[in-house]
């Protein structure tokens, strides 16, 4: 074999390096990851379609269309006026479709053609340009008569020829408004949390005990000090995890732009788009660290998939009660519930972001990013131990499968 | 096997190693010194606390009492890039290769990837196992796999290396190929520390031993020294079946036929001799064997202790 001896002590993040550098490429390259990552892909693709389509209905369903029956040459001259105003006026002037054009002695009764529901029209305009008719129901016809009139007098070449050019002076919102938008930004930016945590915090559970099944924990153990395998564990799940956020973001932004949509149709975060988002990625690391080092200890004492099943449900129950605490202290700014949801640890990334969505202080987040930096510190040494303490027995004390998990969390 | 084991400076030593599992002793005030360059061998039953030993040597789990010292150091992770280490339950991940696997290994104790990648190759070339260079784990057979899991103990060239059980699991071929990896490796200088229930092994290869037992440790040190804790063994074949020899024998002789079994008296054996030609019991054959360490380990554990041995299944010997 070789030489001289060019390995020396690993620090603990090179060890934890080693870690991470294994399992996030060893995920990241395998075909069950492609399969994550189409799942909510497809989850994307189908509500962007839904939304577009229901884009659309809510267009045709506010651009109503108008039969004329008139003389052809008013009708014409309508078709016109119509397409020169749509122009000017968007999706309220109401699109005309010919139905019929009237020969000088022709009888045309508009009443039986809207029964008749030949065409899908919402009422019929017939008469003359000078003498305008409107026929439809009741209640709907007054909401265009102002518009048919419009038109017939643009038509008759009454209606200005040259619009002029209108200056825009826009007033802000009403504090009122600002406040109820940035709340709206704030809980839905803690929903996106959220679910982004929770689809991919069981990850790392799912992790460890591939590994126990593979027996290679202990070797990892004897080489490098638990808590730095714990770290590379959580890392590379959390560098997995910024891979699909990352894929399924741009999916769904270029899906969302696509479709004729806007970052602006949104309540802008009182810290501004750019860092808001910027805090949100900060804060789903956080979240998904605390709420994976919880996973890990939990992890390292369960043996089986249906052990992690059992486990990881009451860690979600808590986790949505967590989200639900942030998503109502959110209504209360300033309060002791506000101040509570920032400082409980498993709460404080989604109450932190809403702060962000409400308040342009940037110090309160340096803060919590150590707070909860610190807490993710503790979980991992305690799950460390947790692992050192409960797991490795051999010999006839190693009935570890045989006792229940309560028992083991009772003996740890 | 090395000699002189006992002027050498520890690689390993450890003092009144306590353990215990939920109120179960597990290990109960271990003491072992273990000789740098050496081959030691830690015998017992299963149950008895051997692999608890171990992974409290290693750090992998922590002693309740007592001091541990491994090369120098009181935490052994801060010199796990000089220790290798191959545990009872051999574990792989399954979707690497075996060059990786090895690299992998060697990583974990500080060694460059793309070097421990390197000798990993060269290894498994070295060791008649070429062929599975770019094979995955999941692809080798469970022997082949262990081969690698081995090499990958050994990549990063440690001065100390740890067994638990290393001929478990192994056919006859591979456990003549393993010994003879192990005393390679003593002959470089290199400590290697192994637990097993195969008394064979340990004689065959070991300086020193440590025997376990209900996670105490009754005896450690060189075989020889076991081996003399019992005085050695008689065999006697006469001529005659009776005669007034037979009062020279010692009271607890057993005899088959005109065969005859007994320890050697404390006064040695020409007294008997004397009175077996005066008494003309007609000598066919007569031998003195040393006690082997199987009788060493029952005289030592007690009997209980080596059914328990003898109880557990027999690798491929």
């Amino acid at each position: 074999m070789s030489t001289a001896p060019v390995n020396g002590r690993l620090s603990r993040l090179a060890a934890a390096y080693v870690i991470a550098r294994r399992d996030f490429t060893a995920i990241l390259f395998s075909r069950s990851f492609i399969f994550f990552l189409l799942g909510p892909l497809f989850m994307i693709g189908l509500m962007s379609l839904a939304g577009g389509i229901g884009q659309q209905v809510r267009q045709n369903a506010s651009r109503p269309e108008l039969g004329v029956a008139m003389a052809p040459a008013d009708a014409a001259a309508m078709v016109k006026a119509q397409r020169v105003l749509a122009q000017q006026i968007g999706a309220s002037m109401p699109t005309l479709v010919v139905i019929r054009e009237i020969k000088p002695g022709e009888v045309f009764d508009p009443v039986a053609e809207m029964k008749s529901n030949r065409a899908n029209l919402a009422a019929i305009v017939t008469g003359t340009l000078e003498r305008p008719v409107l026929t439809g129901p009741d209640g709907r016809i007054a909401d265009w008569q102002g518009r048919v009139g419009l038109l017939a007098a643009h038509a008759l070449g009454r209606g200005p020829t040259v619009f002029p050019p209108v200056t825009l002076a826009g007033i802000a919102t009403s504090t009122a408004d600002q406040t109820s938008g940035q709340r709206s930004t704030a809980q839905i930016g803690q929903m996106v949390l959220f679910m982004l945590m929770t689809i991919l915090a069981g990850m790392v559970l799912s992790n460890l005990v591939e590994e126990k099944g593979n027996k290679i924990i202990e070797v990892l153990a004897a080489a490098i000090p638990m808590d730095a395998v714990f770290m590379g564990k959580l890392f590379a799940m959390l560098a997995v995890s910024m891979v699909g956020i990352a894929v399924w973001g741009l999916a769904g932004s270029a899906l969302w732009f696509g479709l004729g949509n806007g970052v602006t149709n949104y309540p802008a975060p009182a810290i501004g788009w750019p860092m808001f988002l910027a805090l949100g990625v900060i804060y789903f690391a956080m979240g998904y660290l605390l709420l994976g080092s919880i996973f890990l200890a939990i992890g390292s004492l369960a043996t089986t998939v249906r052990e992690v099943q059992t486990l990881s449900m009451p860690v979600t129950v808590l986790q949505l009660l967590n989200f639900l605490f942030a998503n109502f202290a959110v209504a209360m700014p300033g309060t002791w519930v506000e101040k509570l949801a920032m400082a409980v640890p498993f709460s404080s990334p989604f109450a932190m972001l809403a702060y962000g969505a409400q308040h342009a202080e940037l110090w309160p987040h340096a803060v919590a990013v150590w707070w909860q930096l610190l807490w993710v510190a503790l979980l991992v040494r305690a799950g460390a131990a947790l692992f050192k303490k409960r797991v490795m027995q051999s010999g006839p004390a190693g009935t570890e499968k045989k006792r229940g998990l309560l028992q083991r969390f009772r003996a740890a | 096997m090395t000699s002189n084991a006992a002027d050498r400076p520890l690689a390993i030593e450890a003092r009144g190693l306590v353990k215990r599992f939920d109120g179960f002793t597990a290990v109960d005030g271990v003491d072992i010194s273990v000789p740098e360059g050496s081959i030691y061998g830690i015998l017992g039953p299963n149950g008895a606390g051997k692999t608890t030993t171990l992974r409290m040597l290693l750090g992998i789990i922590d002693p309740d009492e007592g001091i541990r010292r491994v090369l120098g150091h009181d935490r052994p992770h801060e010199i796990a890039h000089t220790i290798g280490y191959l545990p009872e339950e051999r574990g792989l991940y399954p979707s690497m290769k075996a060059y990786e696997a090895i690299g992998f290994l060697g990583a974990l104790r500080g060694l460059p990837l793309a070097e421990g990648r390197r000798r990993g190759k060269q290894l498994l070339e070295e060791n008649g196992l070429g062929y599975a260079i770019d094979r995955q784990i999941r692809q080798l057979s469970k022997g082949m796999a262990q081969q690698v899991q081995l090499l990958g103990t050994l990549v990063h060239e440690p001065k100390l290396v740890v067994f638990d059980e290393p001929f478990s699991g192994l056919d006859a071929l591979n456990q003549g190929k393993l010994e003879r990896m192990i005393r390679a490796l003593a002959a470089k200088g290199t400590t290697v520390i192994f637990s097993t229930h195969v008394i064979a092994h340990a004689e065959r290869l070991c300086d020193e031993v440590a025997i376990i037992a209900g996670g105490k440790v009754p005896f450690a040190g060189p075989v020889d020294v076991a081996r003399d804790r019992i005085r050695p063994q008689v065999r006697l074949e006469t001529r005659e079946q009776d005669g007034v020899w037979r009062n020279a024998l010692p009271t607890d002789a057993r005899h088959e036929g005109r065969h005859w079994y007994f320890s050697l008296p404390e006064t040695g054996i020409e007294p008997l001799l004397r009175a077996l030609i005066e008494g003309e019991a007609g000598i066919l054959s007569l031998s003195i064997e040393r006690a082997g360490l199987h009788d060493a380990f029952v005289a030592i554990a007690g009997e209980a202790a080596a059914r328990a041995l003898e109880a557990e299944p027999e690798e491929a010997e």
